[in-house]
């Protein structure tokens, strides 16, 4: 309102006639009745099954394979081993053979799954520094006081990378061998890098700028985390560009799962080489688990998961059974509404007693 | 200063303290201390008259404000909550976020609080250096000081139009007789010259300050600005008397008067005005006080959810096997067990969900009440141009209460009518004079009252008749600039208040003939001696009052002049004006006989007097001449015209200024009144200078008043006393009969016959009674009276006992009916009202006949009603009637012929009868009866019977109520009721301070309530209910989440983003939909006033509609939790991608159930809904784009984005939304389409066009019945489709025949006793 023109004379206090302040500004007024609603339920209807059937489809053309491993096979022997924490350094490794009937088309997803992993209880959450993992060199020697208690370790050295989630990160490795219908034993080619997201990777995680020093250097004065075997300039001894804040493998583990079952994502299968350049074809596979994670502690399970994926995501029936069901309820509705319609208002006028 | 001991310093504070406290002061003048330090003053306890009304000082602002702020109780809740969050095992978030809100909202305040204190402090400023003139004894005279300077002692010297410094005792004035006129407008309003006089009996020619050296006696400090009692004891012990006639208050400008003197009795806050100067008022509305519970549920719902909380991570923590990884120890490496955690989770879960306590919506109601009352208060149909002024609101936060009301209670004099009294008809002596002519007068202004032009245009007509002659081509250009001036400047003339009650059209009174001719025979009859009964009555109108006469040259001088611009425009029109006027004096006086035409011309003047500024008098008076040629005594003709043609009459109530006009109309003009005498003027031209001795002023419980005055003639002392009848009927004494020759009928019982005819014409009536005292005893009367004015304790009761001793013995002379006439559109009102489910009440102090009459004329009671007239004399008889009735009443409405009609009873009970029903014992039956009525009419009830009426209907039947009045009578119901609306009238603005609300007539109460009070309730009550179900909604998805968590309190929304959704995102549309949503609109709602019944008792904010609302939002916050989850089962979502579509969802979702709700879309809404749509894409891409690490540790970077790349997102977005809403549409429109609510078959009259939708409503209301108002239900309207017209037609006249044919109830109807006994 502010301060009003001083008007004068006889009438100064007298309102504005404008349509705002004497509440009459044109006004769209929807009626909620039957006959005015009836074409939107069934439009509502049809897009509803439309985008069903569309979604149901293409989620048919989807292939996924689930492999539990936790206690399977030979994977039982580590399993008992890693029940003991003492031997948490041994090395244990194991083996597990599946078979797949059809041939996986197209770009297949490597995941490795945890059931009943909390990575979303907020006390583990918050256990970390990203001011550290972007790099800045004074979080590297103080880290936050939220990486509590994998901040420093007895020595008061500072743990880098610091908090929970790194600490426990999942340190279990696959290789996937093929065995063609010749017999002959053939790996599978998985490409290890770029599973992450690009900001993550380019903007989000930053090793601290070296300035001619190697990452060993760079990392000079922190410490491993407790559970890590290796420290975290070392993760990938194949490419050493891949290490330090920056590896694929941790960016995606400090991704924090939103529910206790979640899969993520190991490796994308490479079709440069034939037989895979399809995707995977059908027949008998091997996976090789190095078998270091423990999951007894949280009765958790572990798997691997083969996946192709759609443009909308992983095998999911959900938004398709609820598209459709969601498409039979508004017709449901909509017949309703026009039996009203029919009795109570089919003149267009629903006020009749 | 001189160095005191702190000991003697705090002595001397006691001693102030108690100096203060005490009940009686003793000042005395300041001057011989003057120079003197502090410590030697003798007035140093008392306040200064600097005022300081700022809260806060510069240094104490933060801790003060701060202070004051967490008296507030969500205030606390908001720091206990961010305190918790500091505690590391309970925060949820990180603790310098959880500040945000409460520093936000606290310093919001301080921000709005220091500003506020900072005008404050300016205006104080401005007044404490505004110049006055203090009496220096240095320099012998007054200097110049400031208004912070003023002391209690000091002498303070006023000048005209300026304004009192302080209050005031008044010493001495520039008048010769002592009087000071003062305007009170700064402090009640009321803008008639109020007459203050030196205190008596301290009579020294010559004032002289320094030589004051009485002790004045005053009592404390208080509030009431009608009293003061004090007195001024002088060296030899003689004490003069004091009252408020005496006291200049603070506040109060000097008027009419060169300069005035008075002794500083309060200065500073102790002054009557800034003790009256108190803070609004807080009344909390019955939908505040539901709410309030509901708040209660949902701290129960936040325990319960938070119970759920702690519980589900005590069992999830003890089913863990081990230790895993993810369960992250204290710093020292420390897990606490499963039972603390859980303990310590039920804080966290309080922190996390603490949005469920809608914390906001209490902000948010304030800021829609600002909004609705921006809007009532610019509503042009509230206006009134007559007065210009707005319609007010007072009080902030009852606004929507306006929609609920069930019982009007409404004073009649000045709310239902005009309070512009017209003299309407006398009687004296026991004959009755009807004053036809008069009658035909007004009843021919009484037509035109709505179309001013017609009136105009009548006159100059009849101008031009006579004027044609010589000059005919300037007559219409005269007609049309004179009808200009005349409505500008009446509209103008009013604004000013320059006139009080005397509009032209009223005062002015044509004589009755044979009156006149009795009057000129008892003139020349009486001879010399001027005792004539008729005479007599007429010097008593003229006399008995206390109407202060100005002249309209000495018209209050005000500072600042009408613009120059304003007089050379109207020289041309008020040229014409004049021209013509002298016409019609001519005409007039060529057509008719020259005694009535003297007054019809001279009263022309004087309502010409009223709208010209004083300046041009110079030029009218010129013309005064010409037009007094017809006055009887010539030789004295000139004189008197110009005199009295400049009279203005400012008296406090309507009925005195109309009783003096008609007095005048007879030609006893009342020229001018001072404390000490009056100048009467008889019709042969005699200038009578009547001494006053006396004035017994009027009070509401004598409920008369007199005057008492020494004939110049006779010498005699004669009271003049004019009183309610009943009032005056049992202290008659002897009749008048030794005057009156010749017959020898009872002049009591005609005159009562005459009163009862008034009566019931719905005139209100007074006697005029006259006492010729002895003066033996007056002179024994006098002491007593002094006595009593010098008394301090019990004053007014002895005054009163004073007076009631003198009026006794009293002489009849006659009785005056004066009309006051009904505002416009009372009945048309009052029908709407009744039909809007509301039983109107009304109190009144006339008469019974008088008050069922205009009960009639205003459609409150109705031909065909039942009326039960409830009279009796004492309790017995009370009890068996009031059972009688309820019995008959029972029975009645029990009759299962009358199942559909409600009875229309109507009570008509009287202020005796009531004292006796509102006894606690009978209290219930009638409140039971009078639910039972449809109209209820109490007559003669004194303001605290009106304020217990009020009471005792709110707390019995617990409904809403609303008084409505114009009077300082009615400010006791006005505060009783739940609402109290002022009308600004006549009558002073008293009851306007103590209203919520003030309008200007009683007809804006039909838009007020049925409108506005509609809207504001129902956009309040839905945005209500509509912030529980947003906070619900958007909170219980966290709280589902706390099931995939282990109850860890984790949000899966970044917490910036938590706060900007409740902040930004979803704040201004429910604030714009409690502001400017339009369910109905506004000429539907007048036209079918029924359907305010949707907002009475309960009303559309239910105990059912909050819980399904909150059912609603569970329902809606599973669909937009559990979908997503659905949908992202077994994935590698992670947390915060998970949380945006459900942020995106809930936003869509929390919007479009608004849109639901939201009955009309104006640009306004569209703007708010998509600008916050659009906001928050903005804000939160902008906010995932830029926070890399910007709040540790949660990081929604490039999460937005990333999503809305996906299809994924949109595909949930969208299903989510629509199952989310899916219910409420479907209920919404089945509801609207198989049973329709009254409000939306007003919604579908609304999108027929105009002119179809007058036909259906009038279709509606006679399909009704034409006006039988069923109050048990709604009754269910036609269809408004075009081929029924024929059936609804024919059927609407039987309908109404129907039910007014079942009236066979068999009429209780006791006989009214008057208590008056002839």
């Amino acid at each position: 309102m502010g301060k009003d023109k001083t008007k004068s004379g006889p009438l100064a206090q007298r309102p504005d006639n404008s349509a705002f302040k004497q509440q009459r500004l044109p006004a769209w007024s929807p009626m909620l009745t039957a006959n005015t609603v009836l074409p939107f339920f069934y439009f509502m209807t049809l897009i509803c099954l439309l985008l069903g059937v569309w979604l149901l489809l293409t989620v048919q053309s989807t292939q996924e394979l689930k492999l539990d491993y936790t206690d399977a096979g030979d994977c039982k022997v580590c399993y008992e081993t890693r029940l003991n924490a003492s031997n948490a350094a041994q090395a244990c490794s194991c083996t597990k053979e599946f078979q797949l009937k059809k041939t996986f088309k197209g770009d297949v997803f490597f995941y490795y799954g945890l059931r009943n992993f909390h990575q979303n209880l907020r006390r583990y959450m918050d256990s970390r520094d990203d001011a550290q993992m972007v790099g800045r060199k004074k979080s590297l020697k103080t880290p936050s006081s939220y990486c509590q208690p994998f901040a420093n370790d007895p020595d008061g050295r500072p743990i880098a990378p610091c908090g929970a989630v790194a600490n426990s990160i999942f340190n279990d490795s696959f290789t996937l061998t093929y065995h063609g219908s010749s017999g002959s034993t053939i790996p599978v080619p998985l490409l290890r890098k770029g599973i992450t997201w690009y900001t993550d990777k380019n903007i989000k995680y930053r090793n601290p700028t070296t300035e001619n020093l190697t990452l060993a250097q760079v990392f000079n004065g922190t410490t491993k985390p407790p559970f890590w075997q290796k420290p975290v300039y070392d993760l990938d001894l194949l490419d050493p560009n891949n290490n330090g804040f920056i590896n694929d493998d941790l960016i995606v583990w400090m991704r924090e799962a939103a529910f206790p079952n979640f899969k993520k994502l190991y490796g994308v299968l490479n079709r440069m080489n034939k037989p895979f350049t399809n995707g995977l074809p059908a027949g008998n596979y091997t996976v090789k688990i190095s078998y270091n994670f423990p999951a007894q502690y949280f009765r958790g399970r572990k798997e691997v998961v083969l996946s192709t994926l759609t443009w909308f995501g992983g095998q999911n029936y959900f938004l398709p059974i609820a598209y459709l069901v969601t498409s039979g309820l508004t017709l449901l509705l909509a017949i309703m509404l026009t039996v009203v319609w029919w009795k109570f208002g089919k003149n267009g006028k629903n006020m009749e007693e | 200063m001189t160095w005191r001991s702190p000991l003697a310093l705090m002595r001397d504070a006691l001693r102030g303290q108690r100096a203060r406290e005490k009940d009686l002061r003793n000042l005395v003048s300041n001057l011989p201390y003057e120079g003197l330090e502090k410590a030697k003053q003798p007035n140093r306890y008392f306040p200064s008259n600097a005022i300081k009304t700022t809260k806060y000082t510069l240094l104490l602002f933060i801790p003060m404000n701060l202070f004051e702020q967490f008296h507030r109780l969500a205030n606390i809740y908001f720091v206990g909550l961010a305190i918790l969050n500091f505690i590391p095992v309970v925060n949820a978030f990180q603790p310098e976020v959880a500040l945000i809100p409460i520093c936000v909202i606290l310093s919001l305040t301080a921000l709005k609080d220091a500003w506020e204190d900072f005008r404050r402090y300016q205006s104080d400023r401005k007044l404490n250096n505004t110049p006055c003139l203090i009496y220096s004894r240095k320099e012998k005279q007054f200097v110049e000081r400031r208004w912070k300077d003023v002391r209690v002692g000091d002498f303070v010297k006023v000048v005209c139009n300026e304004i009192v410094p302080a209050d005031l005792l008044l010493l001495d004035t520039s008048d010769l007789k002592g009087v000071c006129l003062i305007e009170t407008a700064n402090l009640d309003g009321e803008t008639n010259l109020k007459q203050r006089t030196v205190v008596s009996g301290l009579s020294n020619p010559e004032f002289e300050p320094e030589s004051f050296n009485s002790v004045v006696v005053c009592e404390r400090p208080n509030n009431n600005l009608n009293h003061f009692k004090c007195y001024v004891e002088k060296p030899d012990k003689e004490r003069a008397g004091a009252g408020i006639e005496s006291l200049l208050l603070r506040g109060c400008t000097v008027r009419n008067t060169d300069h005035a003197v008075g002794f500083v009795v309060y200065a500073g806050h102790e002054t009557k005005s800034m003790l009256n100067n108190n803070e609004s008022r807080y009344k909390r509305s019955k939908l505040e006080r539901k709410l309030n519970i509901d708040v209660i549920f949902c701290v129960i719902l936040l325990f319960a959810m938070c119970l759920v909380g702690a519980l589900g991570h005590f069992l999830w923590l003890q089913a863990l096997p081990g230790v895993p990884p993810y369960l992250v120890a204290d710093s020292s490496g420390h897990l606490d067990g499963p039972s603390l955690s859980g303990f310590y989770m039920f804080f966290t879960m309080i922190i996390l969900l603490q949005i469920l306590i809608p914390i906001s919506l209490y902000v948010s109601i304030e800021l829609v009440k600002i909004g609705q009352i921006f809007f009532i208060t610019n509503d042009i149909d509230l206006f009134d141009e007559e007065t210009d002024s707005r319609m007010q609101c007072k009080s902030l936060n009852i606004t929507e209460d306006l929609g609920q009301i069930e019982y009007i209670f409404s004073d009649k004099t000045g709310t239902l009518t005009e309070n512009k009294m017209v003299f309407r008809r006398c009687s004296v002596m026991g004959t009755e004079y009807p004053h036809k002519e008069n009658a035909i007068r007004l009843a021919v202004l009484d037509e035109p009252e709505s179309e001013e032009e017609v009136i105009f245009n009548q006159r100059p007509q009849s101008l031009q008749t006579g004027w044609s002659l010589d000059a005919e081509d300037t007559a219409p250009r005269d007609t049309t600039q004179r009808r200009g001036s005349r409505r500008r400047s009446k509209v103008a003339g009013i604004a000013q208040s320059d006139v009080a009650f005397s509009s032209p059209l009223e005062t002015e009174v044509i004589p009755d003939k044979k009156l006149l001719q009795q009057i000129s025979r008892a003139e020349s009859s009486s001879g010399s001696r001027k005792t004539d009964p008729y005479l007599d009555f007429f010097l008593a109108l003229a006399i008995c009052n206390t109407v202060v006469v100005s002249m309209a040259t000495a018209q209050r001088r005000r500072v600042s002049v009408s613009p120059r611009s304003y007089h050379t425009t109207n020289l041309l029109e008020r040229l014409s004006s004049l021209v013509k006027n002298v016409g019609s004096s001519c005409l007039s006086s060529c057509k008719r006989k020259p005694k009535r035409n003297r007054t019809f011309s001279e009263n022309s003047v004087v309502e010409e007097d009223h709208f010209r500024p004083s300046v041009k008098m110079e030029t009218t008076k010129d013309t005064y001449g010409l037009q007094t040629c017809s006055l009887h005594a010539a030789s004295q003709s000139n004189k008197p015209a110009a005199t009295s043609g400049d009279l203005r009459y400012e008296a406090e109530s309507p009925d005195e200024a109309a009783l003096v006009y008609a007095a005048k109309a007879y030609g006893f003009i009342l020229l001018a009144r001072t404390p000490d005498s009056v100048t009467v003027r008889l019709p042969s031209g005699e200038d009578l200078v009547f001494e006053v001795l006396d004035t017994l002023t009027f009070d509401s419980n004598r409920k008369r008043m007199s005057v008492l005055v020494r004939h110049p003639i006779t010498k005699e002392y004669v009271l003049f006393t004019k009183g309610a009848d009943y009032a005056i009927m049992e202290l008659l004494g002897t009749p008048y009969a030794e005057h009156f020759s010749g017959s020898k009928k009872n002049i009591a019982a005609d005159t009562q016959h005459h009163l009862d005819c008034y009566a019931k014409e719905g005139l209100r009536t007074l006697c005029v009674t006259k006492k010729v005292v002895s003066a033996k005893v007056y002179e024994s009367w006098l002491v007593d009276r002094q006595r009593a004015l010098a008394a301090i304790d019990n004053r007014e009761e002895l005054i009163m006992d004073t007076a009631v001793q003198m009026e006794t013995n009293l002489t009849l002379l006659g009785a005056t009916g004066i009309e006051d006439r009904l505002q416009e559109n009372v009945p048309d009102t009052i029908m709407a009202l009744r039909e809007a489910g509301i039983q109107v009440w009304v109190l009144t102090g006339d008469k019974p006949e008088t008050a069922v009459n205009i009960g009639y004329a205003c459609r409150l009671l109705e031909e065909e009603d039942l009326v039960i007239n409830m009279s009796c004399n004492n309790k017995l008889t009370c009890t068996s009637i009031l059972d009688c009735t309820l019995e008959e009443v029972r029975r009645y409405s029990a009759d299962p012929r009358n199942v559909d009609t409600t009875p229309d009873i109507s009570l008509v009970i009287d202020g005796r009868t009531l004292a006796m029903a509102l006894s606690p014992d009978l209290q219930e039956r009638f409140v039971d009866l009078a639910k039972r009525c449809r109209s209820v009419l109490c007559c003669r009830v004194t303001p605290l019977q009106k304020s217990r009426v009020v009471k005792v209907v709110r707390e019995r039947l617990k409904v809403m109520t609303l008084a409505i009045g114009d009077g300082a009578n009615d400010v006791n119901m006005i505060q009783a009721a739940d609402i109290g609306i002022g009308i600004s009238g006549q009558e002073g603005m008293q009851a306007v301070m103590a209203s919520d609300f003030a309008i200007s007539r009683f007809r804006h109460l039909k838009k007020l309530l049925l409108v506005h009070g509609h809207w504001c309730y129902t956009r309040l009550a839905n945005m209500i209910i509509y912030f529980f179900y947003k906070n619900v909604a958007y909170v219980n998805l966290l709280f589902w989440y706390q099931f995939f968590c282990g109850f860890s309190g984790t949000a899966m929304i970044d917490y910036w983003l938590m706060i900007f959704f409740n902040l930004f995102f979803t704040s201004a549309p429910p604030i714009m939909f409690g502001i400017m949503d339009k369910d109905v609109s506004a000429e539907v709602l007048l036209g079918v006033p029924e359907l305010y019944r949707t907002g009475q008792g309960a009303g559309e904010y239910k105990c059912s509609t909050f819980w399904v609302s909150i059912l609603d939002a569970f329902y809606q916050s599973l669909v937009c939790f559990f979908i997503p989850y659905l949908a992202y089962q077994d994935s590698d979502i992670d947390l915060f991608t998970f949380g945006t579509p459900l942020n995106t969802i809930s936003l869509f979702t929390i919007l479009l159930h608004l849109s639901i709700e939201i009955k009309a879309w104006t640009v306004v809404h569209w703007v708010i809904m998509l600008g916050s749509v659009a906001l928050y894409f903005i804000v939160t891409l902008a906010y995932s784009a830029i926070c890399v690490t910007c709040n540790p540790p949660s990081n929604p970077y490039w999460i937005l984005q990333s999503q809305m790349a996906d299809p994924m997102f949109y595909l949930i977005c969208l299903i989510s939304t629509v199952v989310a809403l899916l219910p409420r549409y479907t209920f919404h429109v089945m509801r609207n389409s198989i049973a329709p609510s009254p409000l939306v078959q007003a919604r579908h009259l609304d999108q027929l066009d105009p002119s179809e939708r007058e036909q259906w409503i009038k279709e509606w209301r006679s399909f009704r019945g034409g006006g039988q108002v069923k109050r048990s239900r709604l009754s269910t309207p036609p269809s408004p489709s075009l081929e029924t017209h024929a059936d609804i037609f024919p059927e609407s006249p039987t309908a109404s025949d129907i039910i007014g044919d079942d009236f066979t109830l068999n009429v209780i109807s006791e006989n009214y006793q008057g208590p008056v006994h002839t």
